[in-house]
């Protein structure tokens, strides 16, 4: 629309009923403590993924004792400053149920729950979509997913087995998605519902009748597909309707300016400027309500990150590197490894940073963080690493290593879904399927 | 992007292809135009004889098919003018049997992917509407523009709705979108804001979203099943020019000319002969050749230094150049594209190929006696399939296998220790010496024998495609053999590729398949046999190939089985039946 044209739309919404709303100060919405809203009901609770590719060495991950206040060993030393917002688990397995590809069954497993059958074909939709379709319905995104690779192929979320959720591997695409044009500052002074935005979802209403012709030209498996344009129509007029609804203030919410383009490259410096800015971007989505569900990848799962004057990528490495007699682990792939944790204290430390109530918005966020193998050399499914964020709104202890000796891989995510409020028995297929959280966490 | 046609080359100057079919742009659409751009494609086909016919088949499948990123955004530039190119990433596709477009056949949709449409939509909408060039879209007048008028937006729904949806809006469908653009204009006070409103729903319509093949009895046999006409069309016009039916398509849809022999083979060698084939036979090569590994490809640039992200995007469009050259503009012998030493040289790839920079694209001929020569010598092959900081004999190999004779290589093994490869103490310095390694252990050699010989023939270029003549001070051996033919280095290799059987019999079923929409299966071989045969009669040009497979019965039957006739399972190939009843 031109300046011209919207000009004239405001003009135009004199005559045309739109109300301009004055909001009172922000604080009067939250109660005395300023965990919950005045109303009584509390701040909600975002759930996010943070995903890194080729595992650990593990004889400088593994701490040596479990609990409370273990020992950071040598990889993982950068863990320091959220060591106490988070958890360790260690020991976890995936099980292949008869098929295995390389880099790709570990992770899927974690996500998914169940073994992929084809390679770079996921079983099923993923841990995310599930929590999103049960938290996320509220929000203007359902989710948001971004990666830090500047791979527009990397995925780490499905919508179901033929779907994948593409990621926003552009930090300013990622700013203007979510603090563009569109953007309702929940704290502005007034509030304005758009009438193009009335005419728009209105609008949506005759594309709504035209999936009913095309359902009777389509065999069974494709009707699956409409539904999910049809999911997809309802999410914009969910977006339509944000638009015209006045926002809960949101006193966190302070969007910084818009980034500038971030370089692309494959460069462990590289991608961890993108990451910053996409944790940070992230965090204050969630700060802003914008949505409830997040994934970040810092890398794929065939990792492709590049250290400078050293002539493999992180997975060719893990592969060729030798393992150094005296240290006992490939040196090279352990620097890759400790970019991707330092990364992961970075992506942590961006919602611990931003006061909640009485607290921060990391206390009000579960994140789960996985792998795709444990030995990346080997490709090993035993002994695999993740990692926890935040209290959950009280529901999760932090600051506790957990062996979680040979247990399910799929506990992990079960246990997110619980705590996220999903009335589920169990989850997962065939070996991964599991009915056990990790009760070590559990507050 | 200029046309073949004088009516297309009316409605570029007009703006769009929609005011080529209002009232107000030049009326006639007729005909090739003598003297057509600059651009002129492939010859007109001459019928070389057959000595074979097509085989009976039951036809290919029926697909609902999302349209890919690029087929959307041709579409709109066709439609709306080349002007409109909204900022649009759509989530690639999975690779499905060596082609992305085959994955839109099962893609879905993401609910982040529908806001990208509607974002898309709105940008159009906007252009559309706008003051500056309403104009070249909107081609009637309200008679107020501070009001709803139902005759204009009539007009313009109806005709944008047909060039978009690919076929004409029933009755009920457009009264919808009017009465919408109505509502809104009355609710807006303005009646192009109202119209932008209507047509950005419309953008996120199902019905132009999606591709939807419909099908219908096939009047000449009875029991079999075609496309009908707008499906058919659309097949057509999303193989040759990856985008939607043009006007005189759709017009041949609607009349029913398309469903005759004489018809269909008109609307083929018109589309053949377009400049728009050039657009189509990218889209095809570039699936085919995986070059969607350029999105996400980058070198380590303290070893490669001019490997820039320009030299990245240009090693894409010097082989894209060479291929519409060589096909389309020479109408050469596809087998040539891997001898050829003729390619295109840009500014920021005569750095790598260590010639003196051309001020801008410009024909380039390797010298006789060049180790460059045909496309597995690009650039763009040779750094795609390297690591970032090396070559790689392995990936060259695998990519040649699979890419260019349709044939996979197993991945290697879980458990496999390549630390071997490393080789710490650096005795050993070429890369055949490393993948020397592979061969001497039988668990990696099954599959490494597959691929190092060929791969090891292309080490005299860099994980950069840069010439070099040794490998840490020792000589690179490039011998090397291809299934039983022998040869001394790249050139060879080149050759050996030109004459191996399956490099044709792989771009017949890509081809088929991406005509298509799906995958070709084994009950396939014989019509690929056909196609393969054709295609060799006819000297292995791709027009050709092109148009053997748009007319042949296949691509326009459907194989769908007769409603509910009794006894039709009896039919059923006893290995049918055997495996149905063992499951």
């Amino acid at each position: 629309m031109t300046e011209f044209n919207r000009r004239r739309v405001l003009r135009g919404m004199l005559n045309g009923g739109a109300v301009t709303v004055g909001l009172p100060l922000l604080n009067t919405f939250l109660n005395g403590n300023g965990n919950a809203m005045a109303d009584g009901t509390s701040m909600p609770v975002r759930f996010g993924t943070w995903f890194w590719g080729l595992g650990m060495s593990k004889s400088i991950f593994v701490p040596k004792q479990t609990g409370a206040n273990y020992e950071l060993p040598e990889e993982i030393e950068s863990l320091r400053p959220i060591q106490k917002h988070m958890n360790l688990l260690t020991n976890l397995t995936a099980y292949r149920d008869g098929a295995f590809f390389c880099h790709y069954t570990g992770w899927v497993v974690f996500r998914t729950g169940s073994s992929p059958q084809v390679n770079d074909q996921a079983p099923g939709e993923s841990v995310d979509v599930t929590i999103a379709n049960q938290i996320g319905r509220s929000t203007r995104f359902k989710s948001l997913t971004a990666a830090a690779t500047g791979d527009i192929r990397t995925v780490v979320s499905y919508e179901n087995a033929n779907t994948p959720n593409s990621s926003e591997v552009s930090p300013l695409n990622l700013y203007t998605r979510l603090f563009g044009a569109d953007f309702q500052n929940p704290n502005a002074p007034t509030f304005t519902p758009s009438p193009k935005v009335m005419v728009r979802k209105s609008a949506l209403s005759s594309v709504v009748d035209e999936i009913k012709d095309l359902e009777k030209v389509v065999g069974a498996e494709d009707k699956a597909r409409l539904d999910q344009y049809f999911t997809g129509l309802r999410h914009l007029e969910q977006q339509f309707d944000h638009q015209l609804t006045k926002p809960e203030p949101r006193p966190a919410c302070v969007p910084a300016a818009a980034p500038k383009e971030a370089q692309t490259g494959n460069e462990a410096q590289l991608v961890r400027q993108r990451h910053k800015l996409m944790s940070e971007l992230l965090a204050m989505a969630a700060a802003c309500d914008q949505t409830r569900v997040f994934n970040l990848s810092w890398s794929n799962a065939s990792s492709n990150t590049t250290k400078p004057g050293y002539d493999k990528p992180h997975h060719t490495c893990t592969h060729e590197e030798g393992v150094d007699e005296k240290l006992g682990y490939q040196v090279n792939a352990s620097w890759f490894a400790r970019r991707s944790f330092e990364a992961w204290a970075e992506y942590v430390q961006a919602f611990a940073n931003i006061k909640e109530g009485d607290g921060t918005l990391l206390d009000n966020c579960f994140i789960m963080a996985n792998t795709d193998v444990a030995y990346a050399r080997v490709h090993s499914l035993e002994g695999m690493p993740a990692f926890t964020a935040g209290k959950a709104g009280g529901k999760i202890k932090t600051g506790l290593h957990v062996d979680c000796k040979d247990g399910q891989g799929t506990s992990l995510g079960f246990t997110a879904m619980k705590i996220m409020g999903l009335d589920t028995e169990s989850w997962g297929t065939k070996s991964n399927q599991t009915s056990k959280t990790i009760s070590e966490i559990l507050a | 992007m200029s046309s073949h046609y004088k009516c297309s080359v009316s409605a570029l100057l007009r703006g769009s292809a929609l005011a080529a079919v209002s009232a107000f742009a030049l009326a006639s659409c007729s005909g090739p135009a003598a003297d057509s751009s600059p651009a002129a494609s492939a010859k007109p086909a001459v019928e070389v004889a057959s000595k074979v016919s097509e085989p009976e088949t039951d036809g290919s499948t029926k697909r609902l098919r999302l349209l890919t990123q690029d087929q959307y955004l041709n579409t709109l530039a066709y439609v709306f003018g080349p002007d409109v190119r909204p900022d649009a990433y759509f989530p690639p596709a999975q690779r499905t049997d060596g082609l992305l477009s085959l994955g839109a056949a099962k893609a879905g949709i993401t609910p982040t992917r529908m806001e990208v449409y509607q974002k898309a939509a709105v940008t159009v909408s906007a252009l559309i509407v706008d003051p500056t060039r309403r104009n070249f879209v909107i081609t009637c007048k309200p008679a107020d523009e501070k009001a709803a008028d139902r005759a204009c937006a009539s007009k313009v729904i109806t005709d944008v709705g047909r060039l978009i949806s690919r076929r004409p809006l029933t009755a009920e469908k457009r009264d919808a979108f009017v009465a919408q653009a109505n509502e809104a204009a009355t609710k807006l006070k303005d009646f192009y804001a109202g119209l932008g409103v209507a047509l950005e729903a419309m953008l996120v319509s199902p019905n132009v979203l999606f591709v939807a093949e419909r099908s219908e009895p096939d009047p000449a046999t009875p029991g079999q099943y075609r496309l009908d006409a707008y499906s058919l069309a659309t097949r057509l016009s999303l193989f040759l020019w990856n985008a939607a039916p043009d006007d005189e398509l759709l017009k041949a849809a609607q009349s029913g000319e398309i469903h005759t022999a004489k018809g269909m083979a008109k609307q083929v060698d018109r589309m053949l002969a377009s400049a728009r084939l050039d657009q189509g036979v990218r889209a095809l090569f570039d699936d085919m050749y995986g070059f969607d590994t350029f999105n996400a490809l980058s070198k380590d640039t303290s070893v490669y230094p001019t490997f820039t992200g320009q030299a990245l995007t240009d090693a894409r469009e010097e082989t894209l150049r060479v291929v519409v050259d060589h096909l389309l503009r020479q109408n050469g012998d596809y087998r040539d594209l891997f001898t050829t030493r003729e390619t295109f040289i840009s500014p920021a790839l005569a750095a790598i190929y260590r010639l003196p920079a051309p001020p801008r694209w410009t024909k380039y001929e390797f010298p006789e006696g060049s180790q460059r020569a045909g496309i597995l010598t690009h650039i763009s092959f040779l750094a795609t399939h390297s690591h970032p900081a090396r070559s790689s004999a392995t990936l060259r190999g695998k990519a040649l296998r699979e890419l260019l004779l349709c044939q996979p290589v197993p991945p290697p093994p879980a458990n496999v220790d390549f630390s071997a490869v490393e080789n710490p103490k650096g005795n050993l310095r070429t890369a055949r010496d490393r993948v020397n390694f592979h061969l001497e252990n039988p668990v990696c050699a099954g599959c490494h024998k597959i691929t190092d010989p060929m791969g090891l023939a292309l080490e005299n270029f860099d994980g950069e495609g840069r010439f070099r003549e040794t490998e840490r001070g020792a000589p690179i051996d490039v011998s090397g053999s291809l299934d039983g033919k022998a040869f001394k280095d790249v050139v060879g290799l080149g050759q050996a590729l030109h004459d191996h059987p399956a490099l044709t019999s792989c771009v017949v079923k890509r081809t088929y398949a991406y005509a298509t929409g799906a995958p070709t299966s084994n009950a396939d071989r014989p019509l690929l046999a056909y196609f393969n045969t054709r295609f060799g009669e006819q000297g292995y040009k791709m027009p050709d190939l092109m148009r053997t497979i748009a007319l042949s019965k296949s691509f326009a039957q459907i194989s769908e089985k007769a409603p509910a006739a009794p006894g039709k399972t009896a039919s059923l190939p006893s290995s049918q039946t055997a495996a149905a009843t063992s499951n």
